[in-house]
Order: structure tokens, then sequence, then C-alpha cells
């Protein structure tokens, strides 16, 4: 039987997930943001949404869930990732850092943070946190040269609400304080 | 998304030793395989919320970038490339942006940056394909998830599709661009599996679809990818990959040309040429070189070329204009690489 879009706007799961085995958790320890975490989780769990739903860490954002969006990225050994493309287990032994990891003890906000404010780099704000993760990381793989370049390989990163413009904006002016910093 | 088991491998031999113990029932797809390997996770952990993968186990090989596998090397007999390199850091290399420009660009124009990131060299080439009908279960009929289903492609939205290699059964594109490298500078893979190592062309890793489309590669069960020896191609530096899409970043290919150029003056002594986006495994345009070879690089003989390489074209109802379109996209790359300054 074809299922067809009538059908799942009916809520019908196509298919029933069984429930985890709580006997079957694994316990692993995540290091996010400089501390570490013990976590008994399914093995399923995504780097994600263990960030989301076990750590409370909830500034990273589920988009796409799918590895389309870039709205989850997180660095894992200061690499961006998307973290619903990695079971969180799969990240025991590295180091994550989310968007909450990015701010000073004394709460002054990140270069790349700031100008996101600075140059109005967001409207509603969902894909934020995943563009200034993946923007800080642009800047350190010296992938921020010009214009272009940054339009390039931001490109992980979609903004529905199109301020493009702004955040490359954002990017060339955090690159000078980072490099300052 | 379906439980299964996680196992962390650390050596060659416990990843495939624990792969080998979950039999491959027989008639079933490869993507049903009852266990898989996992790096990256790019392709797998997508394809497993689909519900398209169902794996028992899930093996995590990523220990062994401490081996041979996690380097890349360039020696008097080429290029060695570690199947758990990210493509990242491949695209990257200075020996493969200067040996080999086709291969760096080929990585660097696919994905984006935080996939790259993620994604292994062994795990690109096994990336499975796009077809929306194979990505959606709620479409009962896909070959190559259930033998014999049928496709639903054939007569369905098939403007993505492949034209070239395509069988009655499967018209699915093979999506990856780092492959047509591969292919192009007959590069070789270490493959190791439960009988030990062994050696094969990348050509003839992946399956045409032909009358079994859910049998894509000539993996045994539980063989598990070390690396990739791209052979010394000097002339190789002559190379470049041009990938023509719908948007110009992060997106898949129409039509893409992976070429490399051996020039005596005008003429063009020999010369590679693989074609992504239109075909439905990694494809080598042989008949397209032959034509070229021995030829001044003008008009006349940039038509032959592209005539030849398209003329075992299959479109559909929606593909058709990749035929065009794949020969104007050979056109340009050959023309590009010609005019490199070296």
């Amino acid at each position: 039987m074809t299922m067809t879009l009538l059908d799942r706007a009916r809520g019908e799961p196509v298919v029933q997930a069984e429930r985890p085995d709580s006997d079957a958790l694994l316990n692993i320890k995540l290091r996010i943001n400089g501390r570490d975490h013990r976590l008994a989780l399914d093995g399923r769990t995504t780097l994600l949404d263990a960030l989301r739903d076990h750590v409370g860490l909830t500034g990273t954002k589920k988009g796409c869930d799918h590895g389309q969006c870039g709205a989850c990225t997180v660095l894992v050994d200061n690499r961006r990732v998307l973290s619903c493309l990695s079971f969180a287990a799969m990240n025991e032994g590295h180091d994550v850092t989310t968007i909450e990891g990015l701010v000073k003890s004394d709460g002054t906000l990140h270069p790349m943070q700031q100008a996101f404010i600075d140059h109005d780099a967001f409207q509603c704000g969902y894909c934020t946190p995943g563009q200034i993760m993946s923007a800080v990381a642009c800047v350190h793989e010296r992938h921020a040269e010009n214009d272009a370049q940054i339009r390039e390989f931001m490109s992980g990163n979609l903004c529905r609400c199109a301020a493009y413009p702004n955040i490359v904006d954002a990017v060339n002016q955090a690159k000078v304080q980072m490099k300052e910093a | 998304m379906r439980p299964f088991t996680l196992s962390r491998a650390d050596t060659v031999q416990s990843a495939v030793q624990t792969q080998s113990e979950f039999e491959m029932p027989s008639n079933t797809a490869t993507v049903h395989a009852p266990s898989q390997y996992v790096a990256g996770g790019t392709t797998l952990i997508d394809l497993m919320k689909l519900d398209v993968m169902r794996p028992q186990s899930v093996i995590d090989i990523n220990a062994l970038e401490r081996t041979s596998s996690g380097e890349i090397e360039l020696g008097s007999r080429g290029l060695h490339l570690g199947a758990l390199v990210r493509m990242s850091t491949a695209a990257d290399h200075p020996d493969v942006r200067k040996n080999y420009p086709m291969i760096s660009q080929s990585l660097e124009l696919a994905a984006s940056p935080q996939i790259r990131n993620m994604a292994s060299l062994g795990g690109n080439v096994l990336q499975r394909t796009r077809c929306t009908y194979f990505r959606d279960t709620s479409y009962s009929a896909c070959n190559k998830r259930t033998p014999g289903s049928g496709c639903a492609a054939l007569e369905g939205i098939n403007r993505m599709h492949a034209v070239l290699g395509v069988s009655d059964r499967c018209i699915a594109t093979y999506p990856g661009d780092f492959a047509q490298a591969l292919i192009a500078l007959d590069a070789q893979l270490e493959i190791a599996g439960p009988d030990g190592s062994r050696t094969m062309r990348f050509s003839d890793l992946h399956r045409p679809p032909g009358l079994s489309p859910h049998i894509e590669t000539t993996l045994a069960p539980g063989e598990l990818i070390l690396a990739f020896m791209v052979p010394a191609v000097p002339w190789a530096k002559r190379s470049l990959y041009l990938k023509i899409r719908d948007r110009q970043s992060y997106e898949f290919a129409l039509a893409s040309a992976a070429v490399a150029l051996d020039l005596d003056g005008d003429t063009v002594r020999n010369s590679r040429i693989a074609l992504g986006g239109v075909s439905a495994l990694p494809w080598r345009a042989r008949e397209a070189e032959q034509k070229l070879n021995g030829r001044k690089l003008d008009d006349a003989a940039l038509n032959d070329v592209a005539e030849a390489a398209f003329v075992q074209a299959q479109p559909r109802e929606h593909n058709a204009f990749k035929v065009q379109l794949g020969k104007l996209t050979l056109i340009r790359a050959l023309r590009q690489a010609s005019t490199m300054e070296l």
C-alpha cells in the first residue's frame, strides 16, 4: 500500500517506534563546554537530542533533523559538525562546544555574537545559534577572506528569513576582532 | 528509528569480525544489511531516521582514524588517501590541491562545510542515491529497497534521475562527486574483509543497476574500505571538476565533469573524462577520451567528444535536458582545463 501525503496529514505513523529498552541504556560521558556530563542514553540518541533533552542546553536548535539546514551546528574538537547526524555515544572523548559555551564567564559575548547583534543578522533567530557556531569555525578555518568565500563556506546554514547580507557583514566585523583577540 | 546495538571497533580485525557475525539474508537489498559501519554518519543516520536503513548493529569505526586509514601520503607511486580521512581534510591538503586539483575540487564542491568535516572518504564513495522514491518508504515500488517491487521513478518525477548506465529496473542517479575523480584517475581500493585484505580497481566497486539494482557494490558482506591509492599522473595537475547544479552551493550535481588533459601545444596527448550527476554509477567516458586523444582541442573535436560521451544516453520524461546539459558541461570543463596556467 502506498501512503499519500493525505494519509500522513492524519498523523498515522508509518512505523511504530519501539520503546527504548531501559536495560540497554548506554552510560556515556560527554564533555560539553568544558564540563563533563554523565548520561544514560538510548543508543539512538543523537548528539542534538542529548544536548537539548538530556543536558538541557537548548541553544542548539533542531531544524530539519536531516543534515540539510545547519541549525544544529556545534563544534566537536573545534570543527563544525551537524549534531543531528551524529549519535551522542560517538562523541565520547571529544570536546563539544555549543552556543552556550561561546560567552565568557563574566557574561561578555563572543565577538561573533556581538557582531550578529550589531548588524541585525537575524529576524526570527531560529537559525542564529547554528549560524554563529558555523561562522566562528568559518573564521578559524580561514574561509572568511572575502564576501564570496564567506557565502560559499556559510552555505550549510539556511536562513528562511534571508538575513544573508547582514550575516556576511557580521562575519566581516567579527573576523577582525577575532584576529585581534 | 528502530533500535540497534552500537559497538566500537578499535582495530580493522575487530570491525570486520563484528560485522561478519551478522549474516546477510538471501535476496535482501544491500541497503538492508543487518550490520553497518559508521564513520561520519551523514548518510547512514539520515537514512535510519527515514527508516530506509534498519540495521540491528552499527559499528563505530572512527578509532581507525589512528591507523593508516586516517592518513594522506604522497609518494613516488601516487597518493594514498585513508578511508577515514574527512572530506574537508583531503580537500584542503596542499599535496592534493597541487597534484590532483580535480580531487580537491570534487570534495570542496560537495555538501556543506559541516558535512565535509564529518563525512569520511570511504563513506563518501558509498553514499546512497538521493532518488526521492528510494528515500521515501511510503512508495512501495523501489527495486533498490525491495527486490522486484518495481520502480516508481520510471513514470514518476524523474528530473533528477540518470540517463547513463540505467536499466528498466532503476534510474537512480549516483550522487557523489569524489568518485568521478577517482574513476577518472584509475584509483585502486584497499579493502579488508573476513578472508583478509585485497585490492580492487575503483571502477569495479559500483555495479550498474541492471537486473538487480538492490545489489549496489561488489563489496562482500563484512568488507571495509581502508584506503584509496591514486596512481601518479603527473599531468593531472591540469585537471578540474566542474559541477552544474540548481543552486550554486550545497547541492547535488545536475551534470558534472572531472577532466584531466595532457597537452602537447594545443594537441591532446592523453585525457581523462568522468561524468557525474547524469549516471547510475561513477562514470568513466572512455569513448569520449578516445575521440579526444591525438586531436587539436577545437570546436569540432569538442563536439565529437561530447556526442560520444552521451551516445548511450537513455533519457526519460523529465530528465532529457541532462543530455544537452551534460554535453555542454563537458565541453566547458575541457575548455577550462586547456587554459589552466600551471
